[in-house]
């Protein structure tokens, strides 16, 4: 019983990972239509700003909770800067452009991007210090639920619950919903549909760069590949639960974490990555608008 | 004549600094987390703001005088010509030159130059073979096939495989890994071909990447991570050819890999399905609408790319005489793919030149290989932004009624 508590809680705990880089790829595909290749890339960045801001921080001797919270503000900082660079660099000139082009440019992005980190960093793994200290709190459960698990779930709650509260009631929100449901007749509206997309790619990317900070915090090292995997996963469960939209892309990404959690925890732990790609593959052939989606229907 | 305002330099200023902000933390500050040490590498910064100041100034210099030009067309002052390459390229007596110069440049290859150089060619030209094979996929019926490296390794381990248990030789395998290919091909065209363009491309990557995981962890099919060794390089009629032979032997048979290929590839473009792709490229709606059975026709073209992969794949085990699933991740993927979108999306001149220029010139700029990836990424953005087209654009056939 305690195995399979154990497992629900890494489960959860992956799914709310996921969820937190799942948000990005669904936020911006329900604006633009675009899958942002690179968006595994601006989470790998947000780790790594995070590393560095920590380990020269806490050289300089700050305590425990400055630098776990000035590292959390510059990983989401500078992956919002890298987010809305890459998106008026990339995607910006190729609006309007064939559907294939955009997704190309954005598969550059995301080589062009690891290998900036491997080239300007390291291409080794990299420790990563436990900036969330154990909680004596949790002592007797401590075999089950680590402190960084429940941190994780916490701190992803909470930013979920922020968003929704944004697109639903804030002006930006308001803006990004309309957008996403007809750009043209948005910006007839007078809506300035280039800043909803910045916009767009600036929340998405600070999500994912949240996202970066806790699980290398949980698995205790990152390197400049660590996007790539996490992107087709977080992809995988935006499109489990139906593209474009945000409720299906956290309940997609908790379906995902769980299943990947019982299926190496009850099968086998080799295959830990076929589980995902054979479920994103079975999806997309039998339900390809997702848990929530709405299907769509292609009109002349 | 477009001149810089001061304006355009202080857009210059501005983005130099976005970019030094940018790069900060990641290009300036670097931690060993080991020694606990950190290095602060200022120089960095200022490259990177000298970099973004004249790439701004650039490329505002640029678009200044495109918009120019274009001004003047559309009042007439200025004819819009061909491109140089094509221009070139269309004069008959020059053209039948430069390929016969070609020709017999490639077929003297391995007298004039050592077996090292030889290798690099052959390496260049088997990737030639997969960008053709590829630019069926994505040059000519539009679909984003991102795990082409699995049909490469379908072929490679058929290869690999079937010489280790049953001892069969290059030749038998070849038409097999190219069916292998095919089958794998169909296999997973059946189901996924219904999706739309760009999920299309997400389930391609995952398969390759099942395909990849599959061989490195089902060790009593595949061996596993270390591999297949020792496979032989295809024989000529029972003799024992030396090394230095067997690679230049596998050069020509490469070479004429490539003839076939190109042969096969401008016969299928031309043809009743080769058109049908273009349409269904074009507009997959008003394709329907012309009675293109549109299943069938994306199906022929995953199949026909896959087997190109599949019989490169066993060039590359006969190459290599050593397979492992290391070979087969999704850059080889990416990098066949830059070859494609650099080429020119359906135009084989292009897919040949570019497959050339990037497989060969990060092997004689060595001091640059590590930037290769770079490179590469940075290639696929700037082509798709600035010459969607490719370096070569495909010329389309047209109907002059009357001629």
């Amino acid at each position: 019983m305690d195995y399979f508590i154990e497992l629900l809680f890494s489960g959860l705990t992956r799914g709310a990972i996921y969820a937190l880089i799942a948000l990005g790829y669904t936020m911006v595909y329900g604006i633009i239509g675009l899958i942002n290749f690179a968006h595994g890339e601006i989470y790998m960045i947000g780790a790594f700003t995070a590393l560095i801001v920590a380990t020269v921080l806490s050289l300089w001797g700050l305590p425990l909770f400055a630098v776990l919270a000035l590292a959390a503000l510059a990983a989401a900082v500078w992956a919002a800067a890298y987010g809305c660079t890459i998106e008026r660099l990339a995607y910006r000139p190729l609006r309007g452009a064939p559907r294939l082009s955009p997704l190309i440019s954005a598969i550059g992005m995301s080589i062009f991007l690891q290998n900036y980190v491997l080239l300007a960093q390291t291409s080794e793994f990299q420790p990563f210090p436990a900036l969330i200290p154990d909680l004596p709190l949790l002592e007797p459960w401590a075999a089950v639920v680590g402190t960084t698990d429940l941190a994780i779930l916490v701190v992803s709650t909470v930013v979920m619950v922020l968003l929704t509260l944004f697109i639903r009631f804030s002006r930006m929100g308001k803006a990004m919903r309309a957008t996403a449901q007809d750009r043209t007749m948005a910006l007839l509206t007078g809506i300035n549909v280039d800043t909803v997309i910045s916009v767009t790619f600036v929340v998405g990317s600070a999500l994912a760069a949240i996202g970066g900070l806790l699980i290398a915090s949980h698995i205790g090292q990152i390197n400049f590949a660590i996007g790539f995997i996490a992107g087709i996963k977080a992809f995988t469960a935006a499109v489990l639960g139906g593209i474009g939209s945000i409720p299906g892309a956290v309940l997609g990404s908790f379906v995902l974490g769980l299943t990947e959690s019982f299926a190496t925890g009850y099968v086998s732990s080799d295959y830990e990555d076929v589980f995902a790609f054979s479920l994103l593959v079975l999806i997309l052939i039998f339900r390809p608008a997702g848990l929530l989606g709405k299907g769509s229907v292609d009109k002349v | 004549m477009a001149v810089i305002t001061p304006k355009d330099l202080r857009n210059a200023a501005g983005v130099a600094l976005w970019f030094m902000f940018l790069t900060f933390p990641l290009l300036v500050v670097k931690i060993n987390t080991v020694a606990r040490t950190v290095e602060w590498r200022w120089q960095n910064l200022l490259w990177v703001g000298v970099a973004g100041f004249v790439a701004s100034l650039v490329s505002r210099l640029f678009a200044a005088r495109k918009l120019a030009r274009q001004e003047r067309i559309r009042q007439g002052l200025e004819r819009q010509l061909p491109a140089a390459g094509r221009r070139l390229l269309g004069h008959p007596r020059l053209r039948l030159a430069a390929e016969v110069v070609l020709a017999l440049f490639l077929l003297a290859f391995p007298t004039l130059f050592s077996t090292y150089q030889v290798n690099i060619l052959t390496t260049a030209l088997m990737y030639v073979v997969l960008g053709l094979g590829l630019n069926i996929v994505v040059g000519l019926a539009g679909l984003l096939d991102l795990g082409y490296v699995a049909f490469y390794a379908v072929g490679a381990y058929t290869y690999a495989l079937l010489n280790l248990h049953f001892g069969l030789g290059f030749w038998t395998v070849l038409p097999i890994g190219g069916l292998l290919g095919a089958l794998f091909g169909i296999l997973l065209g059946f189901p996924v071909l219904r999706l739309r363009g760009d999920y299309l491309a997400i389930v391609t990557l995952g398969f390759g990447e099942i395909i990849r995981l599959v061989l490195e962890n089902w060790s009593d099919f595949s061996r596993g991570p270390s591999g297949i060794a020792n496979i032989p390089r295809p024989g000529l009629f029972g003799l024992d050819l030396t090394l230095d032979a067997a690679i230049v032997y596998l050069y020509f048979l490469t070479l004429a890999m490539v003839l076939f290929t190109v042969f096969v590839v401008n016969r299928l473009q031309h043809s009743r399905i080769g058109r049908a792709w273009i349409a269904l490229r074009e507009d997959e709606i008003a394709c329907q609408a012309m009675g293109i059975d549109k299943t069938r026709t994306k199906l022929a073209a995953f199949a026909l790319g896959a087997t190109w992969a599949g019989m490169a794949g066993v060039f590359f085990a006969a190459k290599t005489t050593f397979v492992n699933p290391a070979s087969f991740t999704f850059l080889e993927s990416a990098i066949i793919l830059c070859i494609v979108v650099l080429g020119g999306m359906g135009s084989i001149v292009g897919v040949i030149v570019a497959a050339l220029i990037l497989i060969l010139l990060p092997e004689y700029l060595r001091a640059f290989a590590d930037y290769r990836m770079l490179v590469f990424g940075a290639v696929l953005v700037a082509m798709m932004v600035f010459r969607p087209q490719g370096l070569v654009t495909g010329v389309r056939r047209t109907y002059t009624p009357g001629r």
